[in-house]
């Protein structure tokens, strides 16, 4: 086994445990920080992807602005225990073992039949190569972004703005 | 050398911890944190097929998918603060006006 091959099996385990993690905790507030940590182990992944600037990036934008924005929303609301608790009378919890696993292997069952070799001499997702592909070729979806961004922006505005009395 | 299927096998798992926290939950807050679950499985398979095709692309489109992420944090969390106001509960359960 390679010193890469470990490197994977490490950062795998960070990431599998954060996330299921997430799933076991009750506490909303555990969840969003082992979702942290998933976080963590994925942009350590992607590094290892050659893809640099994307690891700074879930980690300065995801593990940053975004989980901090759930944190903050959690901490705000009061979130009583029942609340959080599952529900064993419903159905659905019965159902998801089999739904599970049914998805888990379809998904295994087609991934395992990938089989490709890394191409040699690739420079990997560097800040300049991102960029440049970002601002000429791939300008429109850029920029249809931006758009979506304001509409978020202004959509979130009015949702959580209080009514007048 | 770690084999391409490897990342997509690590991708599978985690989306399928996703949807079965989003199956699972009953908490709308939590809900939606494992919705970034899935969503990150789905980045993690983009940038592994990225790299082994030696292509940007797929680093181009993780990029769009964290900020269409950021914006769904943003519009969920408020449509949260607003069901909460309204129902005081975040149970999904419990917002059901639309039910017949």
């Amino acid at each position: 086994m390679t010193f890469e091959q470990i490197l994977f099996i490490l950062f795998a385990g960070i990431v599998v445990g954060g996330a299921a993690s997430v799933l076991l905790q009750r506490n909303p507030l555990y969840s969003a920080f082992s979702l942290i940590t998933t976080f963590v182990g994925l942009a350590c992944l992607y590094v290892t992807l050659k893809a640099q600037f994307l690891g700074v990036v879930q980690i300065v934008v995801y593990a940053g602005a975004i989980m901090m924005l759930f944190v903050f929303v959690i901490m705000l609301l009061n979130i009583r225990d029942e609340d959080t608790a599952v529900d064993p009378n419903r159905f659905l919890v019965y159902l998801t073992i089999p739904l599970g696993a049914i998805l888990l292997g379809a998904l295994l069952y087609v991934v395992t039949k990938v089989n490709l070799a890394q191409p040699t001499g690739d420079e990997g997702g560097t800040v300049e190569r991102i960029g440049t592909n970002l601002l000429t070729k791939y300008l429109l979806p850029f920029e249809a972004t931006s758009v979506l961004i304001l509409m978020a922006v202004v959509g979130a505005l009015h949702l959580a703005k209080r009514e007048k009395e | 050398m770690v084999p391409l299927s490897w990342y997509l096998a690590l991708s599978a798992v985690l989306f399928t911890l996703g949807a079965v926290g989003v199956f699972l939950k009953r908490n709308i807050i939590s809900m939606l944190l494992c919705l970034e679950l899935m969503l990150n499985a789905a980045n993690l398979a983009f940038i592994a097929f990225s790299s082994f095709f030696g292509q940007v692309e797929g680093q181009l489109f993780v990029f769009l998918v964290m900020t269409v992420a950021a914006a769904e944090a943003g519009v969920g969390l408020a449509i949260v603060i607003a069901v909460f106001r309204n129902r005081e509960t975040l149970d999904v359960d419990e917002s059901n006006l639309l039910k017949l």
